[in-house]
């Protein structure tokens, strides 16, 4: 049976592991409602993580490995916030996994 | 992890569509990239195909992956070769594939196409230098 998360009274299909079934689906509601079940409240920092990885799939197709999310986020949106350990500070189940899953976008490829 | 940097060399060589094969080589490329070898991946016979600009797989029902490859810089892979021959034998010229960019490692300057067309020779020497050859 395929699960379900509720987000506005409307039912969206995930995966095994929670990742949106259908990348067209998505809504930045759905983003609010995966972080509350990971006990995590969305700032405008987390906001910008998960639009670049919106952005780069749209660009690429794939969702980008964290080493070279991390480079890219540096790039974008200055060095700062390009290290694992501020995406860590925000995602703490792992930027590229976590962050990817709220975005909607499928599993990082090279993600171990 | 193993200090000793292998020659890997991935050989691309069916179209991109029809087979699993060029997503699947494409997807060991990016995974492997974090092994920090020392990675050339060549395209070659129809595997030249995989670059053309502009493809549309709206009328075959699969995913267009071609975006993909530009990726490939991002992923500190910057040794790409296209078999001049190949490309010849198919009617196309350098103009029509797509240009990936990437980064010098020491200067951090931009380098606007890794790309590069390479004769026989250099598909030969390619080839006796690496370690590892993984054909797709």
């Amino acid at each position: 049976m395929a699960n379900t998360i509720e987000v506005d009274g409307k039912q969206f299909t995930v995966d095994e592991e929670g990742y949106l079934a259908d990348l067209n689906d998505w809504v930045p509601g759905v983003a609010t409602v995966m972080a509350g079940q990971d006990n995590l409240e969305l700032t405008s920092e987390h906001w910008d993580i998960i639009n670049f990885l919106r952005e780069y799939y749209a660009e690429y197709q794939i969702a980008p490995a964290v080493r070279v999310l991390t480079k890219a986020v540096g790039k974008q949106l200055g060095k700062d916030k390009g290290n694992s350990k501020y995406l860590y500070s925000l995602f703490p189940y792992g930027p590229a996994k976590q962050a990817c899953r709220f975005a909607g976008l499928p599993k990082p490829t090279g993600c171990v | 992890m193993s200090e000793i940097v292998k020659k890997f060399l991935y050989l691309n060589r069916r179209a991109p569509y029809g087979s699993i094969h060029a997503w699947e080589a494409l997807e060991v490329v990016l995974i492997g990239a974090a092994f920090d070898q020392d990675v050339s991946v060549l395209f070659l016979d129809d595997g030249v195909c995989q670059l053309i600009k502009g493809q549309d797989t709206k009328g075959i029902g699969m995913k267009n992956f071609s975006p993909t490859y530009r990726t490939l810089g991002d992923y500190d892979i910057r040794k790409i070769y296209v078999d001049r021959v190949s490309l010849e034998r198919r009617g196309l010229t350098p103009d029509d594939l797509i240009e990936i960019a990437g980064e010098d490692p020491e200067t951090e300057e931009e380098i606007e196409n890794l790309v590069e067309v390479i004769d026989r020779a250099r598909v030969s020497a390619l080839m006796n230098e690496s370690d590892a050859i993984f054909s797709f």
